[in-house]
């Protein structure tokens, strides 16, 4: 076994053993359900409260749901759930530093670069992971209810999302590099992302930055196209390709 | 040739200058013992060697190899044991030295029967919980076990007896002297007597500087006197003599010790104690042990 699976099997054994790992799996599992469901309970929960709303002089029509209001709940819920695994997540490298384990595995000749590797294949792997899976029970459930096809670009629309969670673990890693607590590396992600936002005011801008990606659910629609993505992605991609390369440099030469 | 070689090294974080031209070696196949007080510089020294801190100036040969810090090749000679080894607390102790044989790039085979010969050394063989219920003498025991796993050509212990209990100490030492007939050992202590009884050279670290190295006897030589000591029958005398005599300590009612003491003092005193006729219980030339060593090399 080379001296890099070595370290990502040790990873993925304390995914498993801290419980982790099966958490994820259980929360990203309700998130895919819960999407389909609040659309299927939606009208139910209508009706039930109609005669109060009347009351109040709000008039309930009839409703329809779709696939559509499915997976407009899933583009409303993936923020949640992105945070949920960062959160998760966050503390990979610096629980290491605070308690002193990745000395003795440096100090046995393993290198820095592979130590980085395999934490950012985890991280990265993690929300792939849980975010195809959260995906895949939604889609499934919404063939099974409605007709999927009701929505365009599904794949696209999901996939640019999945892209923006990337950046996000990039620079949390990156962050990890820089930072030796956790609070540093949630704040420091935090402040990228609100500037991220704040950028987002400024028409001229906002095509341009990586919060962009996080109205890919106009795909689903066709009020938006792919193309008008294509700055957002690049820049995302680049960003998180030199948060990736910039954390590994600084990784190399972080006092442990 | 020298296992271990290090020249000029100084480093400081901030203002503060933790070592300043930190010079020794250590010989293949020694035991050398790396004494300090609390906060002298030994842990540094031992990151500055495994490269987990960047030097100021200065520079580090292991086994030949230069040092670069955040780069670690010269660790493949190197076994190390923290002062507080840390270890992932959801593995067993056999689940951990095979983690370590496999990212050091160890064949299975090789490394699961070195960690069965390791667990039997160090008398971890019958335990299948996980780390996490450990006690810290268990921990060290398994730290030297890690240490030694790929048979290291240096192997360095950053106070591995400091927080534990005589029976605790007296096993980590012994597996230490056992260590030592096979592979070259690097050991910081605080602790005088560990020193004594396994390490046949060492090095006085003080305040970041090395003060004096070398064997014992040579250190010993170099540090001149073992000084004396005297013990009278009454405690007026006493009195008397730490009037007529001072710069002596004193031990107890009627005893005096004169750590710096040479030979004309002893006898300047013996003639003082003659003439005045006091009754005299004992006087003996001390035999230089560490501790005093210690007290003198440290000014105290």
């Amino acid at each position: 076994m080379s001296t890099w699976m070595a370290f990502l099997k040790k990873e993925w054994i304390e995914l498993v053993r801290s419980g982790k790992f099966f958490i994820l799996i259980l929360i990203s599992s309700l998130f895919g359900i819960m999407n389909p469901a609040i659309a299927k309970l939606t009208p139910w929960l209508m009706n039930t409260m109609s005669e109060s709303l009347q009351e109040s002089g709000i008039v309930v029509a009839d409703m329809t749901v779709d696939a559509m209001t499915s997976w407009a709940q899933f583009y409303k819920n993936m923020p949640m759930a992105l945070i949920i695994v960062g959160l998760m997540l966050g503390s990979i490298f610096t629980l290491e530093y605070q308690k002193g384990t990745l000395i003795l595995a440096l100090t046995k000749g393993l290198s820095r670069r592979k130590v980085y590797g395999a934490k950012t294949l985890i991280c990265v792997g993690l929300w792939t992971l849980c975010f195809w899976l959260s995906y895949g029970i939604t889609w499934l459930y919404n063939s099974y209810y409605w007709d999927n096809g009701t929505a365009s670009s599904l794949i696209p629309s999901a996939a640019l999302f999945w892209l923006f969670g990337v950046w996000i673990f990039l620079l949390m890693i990156f962050f990890s590099t820089v930072f030796s607590e956790v609070s540093g590396v949630l704040a420091g992600t935090g402040i990228v992302l609100l500037a991220s936002y704040i950028g987002g005011i400024f028409p001229k801008v906002q095509p341009y930055l990586p919060t962009k990606l996080l109205e890919s659910q106009a795909l689903l629609t066709q009020s938006m196209e792919l193309s008008d993505f294509s700055w957002a992605m690049a820049v995302t991609i680049l960003l998180a390709v030199a948060a990736g390369i910039t954390g590994m440099v600084l990784f190399d030469k972080k006092k442990i | 040739m020298n296992m271990l070689e290090i020249s000029h090294i100084s480093k400081s974080f901030g203002d503060k200058k933790v070592l300043q031209d930190v010079h020794f070696t250590v010989p293949e196949h020694a035991v050398y013992g790396f004494v300090g007080q609390n906060g002298a510089g030994k842990t540094t020294t031992m990151k500055l060697i495994l490269g987990l801190l960047p030097a100021n100036s200065g520079s580090i040969l292991v086994n030949g190899e230069k040092v670069s810090f955040g780069k670690n090749p010269t660790n493949r000679f190197i076994g190390y044991l923290p002062d507080v080894p840390e270890f992932y607390p959801y593995m067993t102790a056999a689940e951990y030295l095979h983690f370590c044989g496999a990212i050091t790039g160890m064949d299975s085979k090789e490394y699961k029967k070195r960690a069965e010969e390791l667990l039997e050394l160090v008398g971890l063989t019958q335990e299948k919980h996980r780390v996490k219920g450990f006690s810290r003498g268990m921990k060290q025991r398994l730290g030297i076990a890690q240490a030694l796993l790929n048979r290291p050509r240096l192997l360095i212990c950053d106070e591995p007896t400091s927080a534990l209990d005589p029976v605790g100490r007296k096993e980590i030492l012994d597996i230490l002297a056992s260590a030592g007939e096979q592979t070259t050992v690097l050991f910081s202590t605080h602790i005088l007597s560990d020193v004594e009884r396994i390490c046949d050279q060492f090095a006085f670290l003080h305040e970041g500087k090395i003060l004096h190295q070398g064997s014992m006897d040579e250190i010993k030589n170099s540090c001149g006197e073992s000084g004396f000591e005297i013990e009278l029958e009454q405690e007026q005398d006493l009195n008397r003599l730490t009037k007529r005599f001072p710069g002596g300590f004193q031990k107890g009612r009627t005893h005096m010790v004169y750590g710096q003491g040479n030979a004309p003092q002893m006898e300047s005193v013996l003639a003082w104690i003659v003439q005045e006729q006091i009754p005299l219980r004992k006087i003996e030339k001390s035999g230089l042990t560490l501790e005093a060593l210690f007290m003198k090399v440290v000014g105290k």
